[in-house]
Formats: C-alpha cells, structure tokens, sequence
C-alpha cells in the first residue's frame, strides 16, 4: 500500500466506501445537501442568538430575579416597560448616551475625514503615518481605559500636565476623572481618541473610490481647489462618512467597557450611560426581569439604527 | 366611459408610486430616527415615554416593507 502513488490511494479509499452508502448520498438533491451543510450553523445560530433573544423578551414580562431562581414567576404583562419609560432617572441615562454618542460621533467624524484628506494626499512617508494613527483602534478597550485612568491623574497624569502646559493652570487644580463638568468630556475624548482612526479608514476608501478623472475634467473647467472639494470630494465621499457616523453611533450607543472602566458611571451618574445602568440593574440589583425589559428596549433601538445603517451599507454598495 | 376611466388610472398610479420598497423604506427610516431622537432628547418626558413604540412600529414597518417589491 505504501508504494501506490497518492492518486492510486484516493480511487481505493473510493472504493472502499460501502456501495450502499454512495448509492444514499448520491440520492441526495442539492437542495437537502445545502441543508445538510447549513443545519450545524442554524442550530448554534438558534442556540446562540436568538433563543436568549425570546427567553429575554419572555423575563421582560415577569418579575423574575436571578439571585431568586425557585421564587414562583409571575406574569406582570407591560408593567416594566411602563416603568422604564416614565422613569426620569433612566431618561437623564438615555441624555448623557446621547451626549457621549453625539459628541464622539461629531469629533471623530471632522477629525477622522481631516486625516483621511490628509493622507489621501499621498505624502512622503503616509504609509507610515497610516500605521501610527491606526494603532489606538488596534488596543483592547480595557488597555485603553486603564491607561488613560494613569493619563488622567491629577497629580502624575500627562493629561494635565500638557493642558497646564497649554492654559498655564495648575496640573492638579482639575480633576478629569472626578469632576461633574469634565468627566463626560473626558470619556469623549478617550472614545474620539481610539475611534477616529477607524473612521479615518472608512473615508479614505470613499475618497480613493472618486475616480481621478473627474478631478482632472474639473481642472480643465479651471473650478478652484474649494469648488472641487465642495462639488466632487464632499458629495462623493458622503456615503462613506453616512456609513462611519451610523456605524459609530450604534457602537456608541452600547458603549460599556471603556467607560465602565474609566469611571464607571461616575461621579454621581453624571457618565452613567445606559449600558451601565442596564448592568447595575441587573447584576447590583438583581432585577433581572427589569433590566430584560431594559436591554429590549435598547435592542429595539439599536435594531432600528441597524436597519438604517444596511439602507446605507447598500446605497454606497450600488455606486 | 373616459370621464370614469381617468381617476382610477391617476389612482392606481399614485398608488403604484407609493407602495413601492423605495419611499416605504424611507418613511420607516424616518419613523425610526424620529423614535430615536425622541427616546435621547432632553426636552419632554412623554415624548421620551413614546419614543420605544414608535422605534418598535418604525422598525416592524421596515421589516415588512424591505419584502415589499422594488
């Protein structure tokens, strides 16, 4: 057996397999070969996503607690949804996500584009300062949140020291982590910090997808530089920066990791964005059948806004 | 005959115009994103205390419709 070439060993393990069994999967039409082959991912797919999908819409109509598993379940019908929804405290929640989300979503946007402007210019050395503005995006947001905690010490921080450097305050006579005013500010400019790259990308593919000759037919009609890039760059990219702003804004909205581990909700709830709430609900007060209501009501949201972003996934896929 | 005919083809023209996926998807999308900016604005509970039904009936909406012919 060992001297039969590899061609030879395929045709005898070919005939070695029972006739019968050939004959069974010959038989077989496409059509149940393909859900042969699909059935092992639908199975985990159901396992996985969407049964603790319906289990979680079924606990946010009952009152059960986790850390309670053997009290009797009873059926509450809308009850939490009422009151996640006339909650003032889960509203000023949902105000400081939008003023994380809007603010990240803004800044990364204008200095994501900027850059991609930039190095679409193709400069000496761009390839390299491609790769330094990428490397935020590549950390972990645990790495991320725990050294811009370091960065923001008043005592030792660079932060502060490089703001005292700049206004001539004293680099300990502000607090970024622990003041009411600056802690939400300070979790903007982490998440700009780490995700303006990654939006950088998105707008250099729209930006190297205008074809060149376009610009060369705007030169011929002698249009300006600023009436190229109002009339050609901006509307051809807008696609692409539709899709990083929605893109963004959906991660944003779930933001947890990074702000969990630079403030964790504080001081106060003065950063405490949904996400977190959603956690101290359901693993601080083992309201589980609560914060199910809760984390429906953000999937509902987040659904929509997904379904939005593949509305504009496909209109920049058709051009 | 013709005075009858006319409306029904302006109707069904409308009608033709209307239900097609393109601007169904676009009154969803526009549902959604007005449930959205209701569900984070700083300015009134009860548009707050509506925004989830209206994300939920913009989102179902675009489910249906995205199945609706081109």
């Amino acid at each position: 057996m060992n001297e039969l070439s590899a061609s030879s060993r395929i045709t005898y393990r070919a005939v070695m397999v029972r006739p019968g069994v050939a004959r069974r999967i010959r038989g077989l039409s496409d059509r149940t070969l393909a859900w042969l082959f699909i059935t092992p991912t639908i199975v985990l797919l159901l396992a996985i996503n969407i049964f603790p999908l319906l289990w979680t819409i079924y606990l946010s109509f009952t009152n059960y607690r986790a850390n309670r598993a053997n009290v009797p379940t009873i059926w509450l019908g809308a009850d939490w949804y009422q009151s996640i929804l006339t909650d003032p405290d889960i509203w000023a929640a949902m105000q400081v996500t939008a003023h994380f989300v809007i603010w990240t979503v803004v800044i990364e946007t204008v200095l994501g584009f900027g850059l991609a402007y930039l190095i679409d210019k193709k400069f000496r050395g761009h390839g390299m300062w491609t790769t330094i503005i990428l490397l935020p995006m590549m950390l972990s947001p645990a790495v991320v949140g725990n050294f811009w905690t370091f960065l923001y010490q008043p005592q030792i921080g660079l932060f502060n020291y490089v703001v005292a450097f700049f206004t001539g305050r004293a680099a300990s006579s502000f607090q970024m982590l622990g003041d009411v005013t600056l802690s939400p500010w300070a979790i903007v400019i982490v998440d700009a910090w780490m995700w303006t790259p990654y939006v950088m990308l998105i707008c250099l593919a729209g930006l190297r997808s205008i074809p060149d000759y376009i610009y060369e037919a705007a030169e011929v009609d002698r249009a300006s530089k600023w009436r190229q890039f109002w009339s050609i760059t901006l509307p051809m990219a807008l696609p692409f920066i539709m899709l990083a702003v929605l893109f963004r804004g959906i991660e944003n909205f779930k933001m947890f990791d990074m702000v969990n581990l630079l403030t964790g909700g504080g001081p106060g709830s003065t950063t405490e964005v949904a996400s977190i709430t959603l956690k101290r609900a359901a693993f601080e007060s083992w309201r589980t059948g609560y914060s199910s209501a809760f984390a429906i009501i953000l999937f509902v949201t987040v659904f929509g806004l997904a379904n939005i972003y593949v509305k504009a996934l496909n209109k920049v896929k058709s051009r | 005959m013709s005075i009858d005919a006319t409306p029904s083809i302006a109707r069904r023209g409308l009608a033709d115009r209307l239900l097609r996926r393109g601007p169904l998807e676009a009154i969803a999308t526009t549902i959604i994103a007005v449930g959205v900016v209701m569900l984070m604005q700083p300015l009134s509970l009860t548009l707050y205390s509506w925004s989830f039904a209206t994300t939920l009936f913009g989102t179902v909406m675009f489910t249906i419709v995205s199945k609706v012919r081109e």
